[in-house]
């Protein structure tokens, strides 16, 4: 075999290789400069656009603060002002996760963000917020306190009449701190991944294309009556 | 294109963007969000801490409450306790199961976590006091009886405790037939009760001293992670709710999303918890699964809203994305 047939060879098997086809689709769906960019569009000018980030660096501090308590073990908090420290900690940065959450998929809605093919965008962060929510109840009622005991006792009966009860039972702490601390949050953090990659691999969504009477109100108001030469969606 | 295909497609004329772009540091703006909202956890931590409540133990409750936790024993002995009338996936009663139309979803996996109230929370914890012929004599006389025989004198006993606690919460005399004793032990005048009194007083002493919340937690191996079997028995007795109660907790209370102290809890259950609280899931017996069904199909729209007419066009219809781009408009890039 000559020398250009044994490379010929040797091209076509790295063509076939699983490891090749999945570098090539990611790399395609997800060139370097859209994964990490250094630039976006202008119209990505609001304080609305800080609630999805504000979401994930909440689910950063959740999942370091949840990741110390771990190490110690679930009754540290209850006894030591450090471990009741970044329990508060977990808690906090929950609240100000959900907060963030919604404003983010309120904003998210009022921009009609799943336009220009982004409906997967859309469905993955819907799916993550309602993921979420078991994720922070089994939370509660990991606690091992009078909470904990209330709302498992209470919630037990909603679980119990979907037939869910059986393989999610609120009263086994055991078996809600296996959720708690590694079922449910991998399901959280692999939605937010994929929901991130989305949003890279399609961008931000562009804004509506208003209608020229909504313009020119906009021009006057500014008192610049003559409207701007379009340069923008689809110029 | 199919009719179903045409309505669930919007008309959608977005198109990719082509206007100027900004410099963009992503991984600066992800390093300073979180340590903003660090800082922001760290001092809501400093100013409000979190609520940490001492647990109830079965102790506790047969201590503060004696007379609430024997009417409860003997409703799990003679079987008339929710627990003991709920249904899968504890045992296979019905007092419980809900359904909606033909759909029974806790029947279907069966009973997962069996419990025996008489056994787990009667029987079986007095079988564990050593030395007692008196409780032994009357463990086999209770055992020995027909079922009938043990539902009379369950209900011989019940009778006057739960007279003496409806009595109680309405701020009235008790009646004679019950006596809390300085030393908590609870006397109940009840002749056509056979060994039922003899098996509660043990009981009560048992528990005071701890040995029932040991007892329902080592009863199937030394290592025990699951509480169900200590917190359902809790659950039946009046304990919980009082402290619930006390704390805004209860379902009326819009209890579900709450927690312990004036902390905001679980507030993104609002909605879920809203429908406890309205007619007809307030009153109906199936009040649960009805909730689980409609929450499901909210979920369900609210995941595909880009699917459904009139919901994905609102946006475009109420104008609050001007507010948002207003800059980008202003700037007339948008046209």
């Amino acid at each position: 075999m000559s020398a250009v047939e044994k490379a010929s060879v040797e091209k076509s098997s790295v063509e076939r290789s699983w490891t090749a086809r999945v570098r090539e689709a990611g790399v395609a769906a997800l060139p370097p400069e859209k994964l990490l960019p250094d630039s976006q569009p202008t119209y990505v000018a609001s304080w609305i656009y800080v609630f999805g980030v504000a979401s994930l660096a909440s689910l950063t501090v959740i999942i370091l603060s949840g990741m110390i308590l771990a190490l110690k073990g679930p009754a540290w908090w209850h006894y030591t002002g450090v471990g009741h420290f970044f329990n508060s900690v977990h808690l906090w940065s929950v609240e100000l996760f959900f907060f963030a959450m919604v404003v983010h998929l309120w904003g998210k809605y009022w921009m009609a963000a799943w336009r220009g093919g982004r409906a997967r965008v859309w469905m993955t962060g819907a799916v993550t917020f309602l993921v979420a929510v078991p994720c922070a109840l089994t939370g509660y009622v990991s606690q091992q306190n009078f909470d904990a005991q209330w709302i498992s006792t209470q919630a037990k009966d909603a679980m119990n009449s979907v037939g869910v009860g059986a393989f999610f039972n609120l009263t086994n702490f055991g078996q809600m701190y296996s959720y708690h601390v590694l079922l449910l949050p991998l399901a959280v953090v692999g939605l937010v991944v994929a929901h991130v990659l989305l949003v890279r691999r399609h961008g931000v969504v562009p804004p509506f294309e208003p209608d020229r009477r909504a313009l020119t109100a906009l021009a006057e108001e500014d008192g610049a009556p003559d409207l701007p030469t379009p340069t923008g969606v689809g110029s | 294109m199919s009719r179903l295909g045409r309505v669930l497609r919007s008309h959608d004329d977005t198109r990719p963007w082509r206007g100027g772009y900004a410099a963009y540091d992503l991984v600066k703006e992800a390093c300073i969000a979180v340590g903003v909202i660090a800082l922001l956890a760290i001092v809501l931590t400093i100013l409000f801490s979190s609520p940490d409540q001492r647990p109830s133990t079965i102790a506790q409750w047969s201590r503060e409450l004696p007379v609430n936790f024997v009417a409860t024993a003997a409703k799990e002995l003679d079987g008339t306790s929710a627990t003991a009338e709920y249904g899968p996936p504890y045992n296979h009663n019905s007092g419980s199961v809900q359904h909606f139309l033909f759909l029974h979803p806790q029947r279907w996996l069966g009973v997962s976590h069996p419990i025996d109230t008489s056994l787990d929370y009667v029987i079986d914890p007095l079988k564990t006091i050593p030395d007692d012929p008196t409780l032994k004599a009357a463990l086999a006389e209770y055992q020995a009886a027909p079922e009938r025989t043990q539902k009379a004198w369950g209900e011989a006993y019940a009778k006057p405790l739960e007279e003496y606690e409806t009595a109680s919460e309405e701020n009235k005399t008790p009646p004679k037939g019950v006596s809390v004793e300085p030393s908590g032990a609870v006397e109940v005048n009840a002749s056509a009760a056979g060994p039922v009194p003899t098996l509660m007083t043990s009981l009560l002493a048992l528990a005071k001293s701890g040995g029932v919340d040991g007892s329902l937690l080592t009863s199937n191996q030394f290592f025990q992670t699951d509480y169900t079997k200590p917190l359902l028995f809790m659950a039946d007795g009046g304990l919980l709710e009082k402290r619930a109660e006390a704390q805004h907790l209860l379902g009326t209370q819009w209890g579900m999303m709450n927690e312990t102290g004036s902390y905001p809890g679980q507030v993104w259950l609002w909605l879920y918890t809203f429908w406890y609280q309205v007619e007809p899931f307030k009153s109906s017996p199936s009040g649960d699964l009805d909730v689980m069904l409609v929450m499901a199909l909210l979920s369900l729209a609210f995941i595909c809203v880009p699917f459904i007419p009139g919901v994905r066009d609102l946006p475009r219809r109420i104008p609050i994305y001007k507010l948002i781009w207003r800059e980008h408009y202003r700037a007339g890039a948008g046209v």
